[in-house]
């Protein structure tokens, strides 16, 4: 443990953070970009299938080859790896073969609904969580504990889309209180009550699925919490119980949680992806699969650059918040 | 500290709903509550709604109008043309009045620009539009005057009236250069059609609304909501709750909750159509290049069986790309009877002699073949199972493949595959397609390079054809000396079938090309339909 370091210390350091991060940041961002193109590029799937539809089927070699020709995709990778660089440079993130609309459109359209439903996801991942978690550690050994590390493990071999398959058969089949999928009702307009209805269902599963993790996390550091010397002098004293776990145990178990917290964000991504498809919703995550199934290059690209940026964001916010949070936590640089 | 974590939580997540409802549009009032609003499904969503790339090719788009449209005998009729096109005498040239006082959806006037505009882009290699293949014959088009446009041709093309279905865009949204998928007009398209589109959430659902310009009046069903549900059985299920006025299913869902939903006032509509499924046989693989194993697979494959079996009854037989609800065309001797008896004696005259496992043998070439067939596509997979177990019982090994077209394409000069396609509207011109050695290999044009020098004149002559009689003359010979020397074994043609809420007056049953859905199906004249009170 590092001596208490003075404010003024603490900004110097948690700047040094962010700036090395930022250099890390850029290089990783960049191969990210180059393995997707290499990726794209050695995939079985030809983009020329997503520009004709059904036309193939009629269409005339010299038709599809002029074609090739015309959206440059009869040039090596790495040219169109450079093409799509420098477009990006100057502001440009290309045209979506698969939604036939600039990217940049695309991703305005769709990604306000996946921050949507990953908030309200997250929400429900970390209430669930912390109350399990509090009432298991408290409790240690008791029955309610034995069930909720029993369903965490469970839960934890469960992948989102089989959770999300049981959903749509309890809720909107055998017992049809909520919607199936989609936005809103068939042809309905988009209202606040139209789409809190819809996204009770993705949003519990996309929850639950990230629940488990945190869930055992926070109890087992909880559980060392409840032993520590302060927890003791607490329960010595004879605060009410209520006062010693959610005062005294809590904070201290809450720190590792963040981590973890920042470390699951691609997990949550890679949910929300797989909850999107089958809810339907029109979200950027669902557009990450209509992209790769059409190879579209430059949705992809980009796609996939927000989503590695997301995941950088993520983890550095939750190291900053554990560093100011936390004076006996140093930042190594 | 948690509270702290919350309140960041609770503020991303009001963050998100304020961003969220700021980007979505809201409309009009809920479907159902108004009798002129319908609300149909669709399993199929488009790529995007513009022309150059195949949207209402064959001219059944509510959004646009072509200069052509087909009524319901499939008789080409004037829509954006005055008049019914004229031919030069030579046939090489076909001159086009325009109907006059039309405007798009944004309020500009339709002239012969527009027409020229859209079928140059057409033409221009540099858009790269998908649907040029349809137009090999079309040299150029220009403008005589502001309502007058004459289309040049490079040989003599007796139905080319029926290739003007083809959506007339503004020659506005064409002035921006580059391949046609970059338009605007592919989400947010501008036609002239009885309908405007107001919204399409991608994925979702589309709202189309009725054009009080419309130049055939305004149409009496206001709105049409279209909901995409792609799982037919999902769509089904949400049909049988009454969730839709209509829908497309496949024949045998269709069938099977028809009586269940009739009790809502809900019709099934059946169509017949010229959609046929075809098995290729490639020439460079020795087997299936055989004449004999050719005739024999063609007289073993039970078709009406199939039909029976796998489409709950709603099909036809199919010998050759003419089906048979166009009599006026069809050869009743060309086709194909069921006789697997037979197909054993051709194999037996021939030298393929049976093997100990069963499977046919000439010298040391086993009768054997690989079929490959979409993955994705239940009906072709079914298919191909079913002639596989046909050609098994002559004594022919049918070894199935079931890829992504990725990986069929480059394997289908050797390798046979399920095939499917076909209009009602121009059978010589589909079959010059895919029996004409000139389109040999041509991408899926002839994939197995099918080349016979009867059939090749044939389909020539009755593109070329004078007259409507000699057209029909010269498509029987294309179809007996096809039958005499079978290049494929087609199999059967589709029927479409749907549910539609019967509280409408106006429709009208069509032969249908292999496009279906929501575009074709009952719905294709909506706009002369009016709700019954």
């Amino acid at each position: 443990m590092t001596v208490l370091a003075p404010a003024r210390h603490r900004g110097r350091e948690v700047a040094k953070l962010v700036a090395w991060r930022l250099l890390v940041a850029v290089p990783v961002v960049v191969l990210v970009a180059i393995a997707v193109f290499v990726l794209a590029a050695v995939s079985p799937f030809d983009p020329i299938y997503q520009y004709f539809g059904a036309g193939i089927f009629s269409a005339s070699g010299a038709d599809i080859a002029n074609a090739r020709a015309q959206l440059g995709l009869d040039v090596p990778v790495w040219e169109q790896f450079e093409r799509w660089v420098g477009g990006l440079l100057s502001g440009d993130l290309g045209q979506s073969l698969s939604f036939r609309q600039p990217v940049a459109t695309v991703i305005a359209q769709r990604l306000p609904w996946t921050l949507l439903l990953v908030s309200v996801g997250l929400l429900v991942s970390v209430v669930l969580s912390l109350t399990a978690a509090v009432v298991a550690a408290w409790r240690q050994g008791g029955w309610v504990d034995r069930a909720i590390t029993a369903l965490g493990h469970t839960l934890e071999g469960l992948p989102p889309f089989v959770l999300a398959l049981a959903a749509i058969a309890v809720f909107a089949v055998a017992w049809p209180v909520l919607p199936v999928a989609g936005l809103t009702d068939a042809g309905a307009p988009v209202s606040f009550d139209q789409v809190a209805r819809h996204i009770v269902l993705p949003a519990m599963v996309l929850g639950l699925s990230q629940t488990p993790w945190l869930v055992l996390h926070a109890r087992s550091s909880l559980i060392s919490a409840l032993d520590e010397d302060h927890v003791l002098g607490a329960r010595a004293r004879g605060l009410p119980e209520r006062v010693v776990v959610l005062r005294h145990a809590l904070p201290t178990a809450l720190l590792p949680f963040v981590t973890v917290l920042g470390n699951r964000l691609p997990e949550l991504v890679t949910g929300a992806v797989l909850v999107e498809t089958v809810f339907s919703w029109p979200g950027i995550a669902a557009a990450i699969v209509t992209a790769a199934l059409a190879v579209d290059f430059p949705l992809l690209a980009a796609l996939t650059l927000l989503t590695t940026v997301a995941v950088l964001a993520g983890a550095l916010i939750a190291d900053v918040a554990v560093l100011l949070l936390d004076p006996r936590v140093s930042a190594d640089g | 500290m948690t509270r702290v974590r919350f309140v960041a939580v609770a503020l991303l997540a009001a963050a998100g709903v304020a961003a969220a409802s700021c980007s979505a549009p809201t409309t009009g009032p809920a479907p159902g509550a108004d009798p002129a609003a319908m609300v149909l499904a669709d399993g199929y969503e488009p790529d995007d709604l513009n022309p150059l790339m195949g949207y209402g090719e064959e001219g059944a788009s509510k959004i646009y109008d072509g200069l052509i449209s087909f009524d319901a005998d499939r008789a080409p009729q004037p829509n954006l043309a005055a008049s019914v096109p004229t031919a030069s005498p030579d046939g090489l040239s076909w001159t086009v009045p325009l109907r006059p006082g039309v405007t798009f959806h944004d309020g500009t006037p339709f002239d012969a620009q527009d027409v020229v505009a859209t079928y140059t882009a057409v033409l221009d290699p540099s858009r790269a539009a998908t649907v040029s293949s349809g137009f090999p014959m079309l040299r150029g088009v220009t403008a005589v005057d502001a309502s007058t446009v004459r289309f040049d041709l490079t040989y003599p093309f007796l139905l080319f009236p029926g290739r003007l279905t083809l959506p007339i865009v503004p020659s506005e949204a064409l002035a921006t250069p580059g391949p046609a998928s970059d338009l605007t007009l592919g989400t947010r398209p501008v036609g002239t059609g009885p309908y405007r589109m107001t919204e399409w959430r991608q994925g979702s659902s589309m709202i189309l609304d009725a054009n009080e310009r419309y130049h055939g009046g305004a149409p009496a069903v206001r709105r049409i909501t279209i909901v995409m549900a792609e799982d037919d059985n999902t769509r089904a299920q949400r049909t049988a709750t009454g969730e839709f006025d209509g829908t497309v299913l496949p024949p045998s869902l269709a069938r099977g909750i028809a009586e269940q939903v009739s009790a809502q006032g809900m019709a099934l509509r059946e169509h017949s159509s010229a959609d046929y499924r075809t098995i290729s046989l490639p020439f460079a693989n020795p087997v299936t290049a055989d004449l004999t194993i050719r005739q024999a697979l063609n007289r073993a494959v039970n078709r009406q069986g199939m039909i029976d079996a796998l489409l709950a009854g709603q099909g036809w037989p199919a010998s050759t790309p003419i089906p048979e609800v166009l009599p006026e065309e069809v050869e009743p001797s060309a086709q194909f009877a069921y006789d697997p008896a037979a197909a054993n004696a051709m194999l037996d005259a021939a030298g393929w002699v049976r093997g100990p496992d069963g499977v046919r043998v000439r010298g040391d070439l086993p009768a054997r073949f690989t079929l490959m067939y979409n993955a994705s596509d239940t009906v072709r997979r079914d298919l191909a199972q079913a002639f596989a177990s046909d050609a098994r019982a002559i004594g022919v090994d049918v070894r199935l493949e079931g890829l992504g077209w990725d990986a069929i394409d480059p394997r289908m000069g050797t390798d046979a595959v399920v095939l499917g396609g076909g209009n009602p509207f121009d059978t010589a011109f589909k079959s010059w397609l895919l029996l004409h050695s000139s389109n040999a290999a041509d991408g899926y044009n002839n994939p197995g390079s099918y080349r016979n020098a009867e059939v090749d004149a044939a389909l020539d002559a009755a593109q070329r054809a004078p007259d409507r009689a000699s057209r029909a003359a010269e498509l029987r010979r294309f179809q007996t000396a096809y039958a005499a020397d079978p290049g494929m074994v087609f199999l059967t043609f589709l029927g479409h079938s749907y549910l539609t809420r019967d509280r409408f007056d106006g429709y009208q049953p069509v032969v249908e090309p292999h496009t279906h859905g929501t575009t074709w199906g009952p719905w294709w004249n909506v706009e002369d339909w009016t709700p019954r009170s």
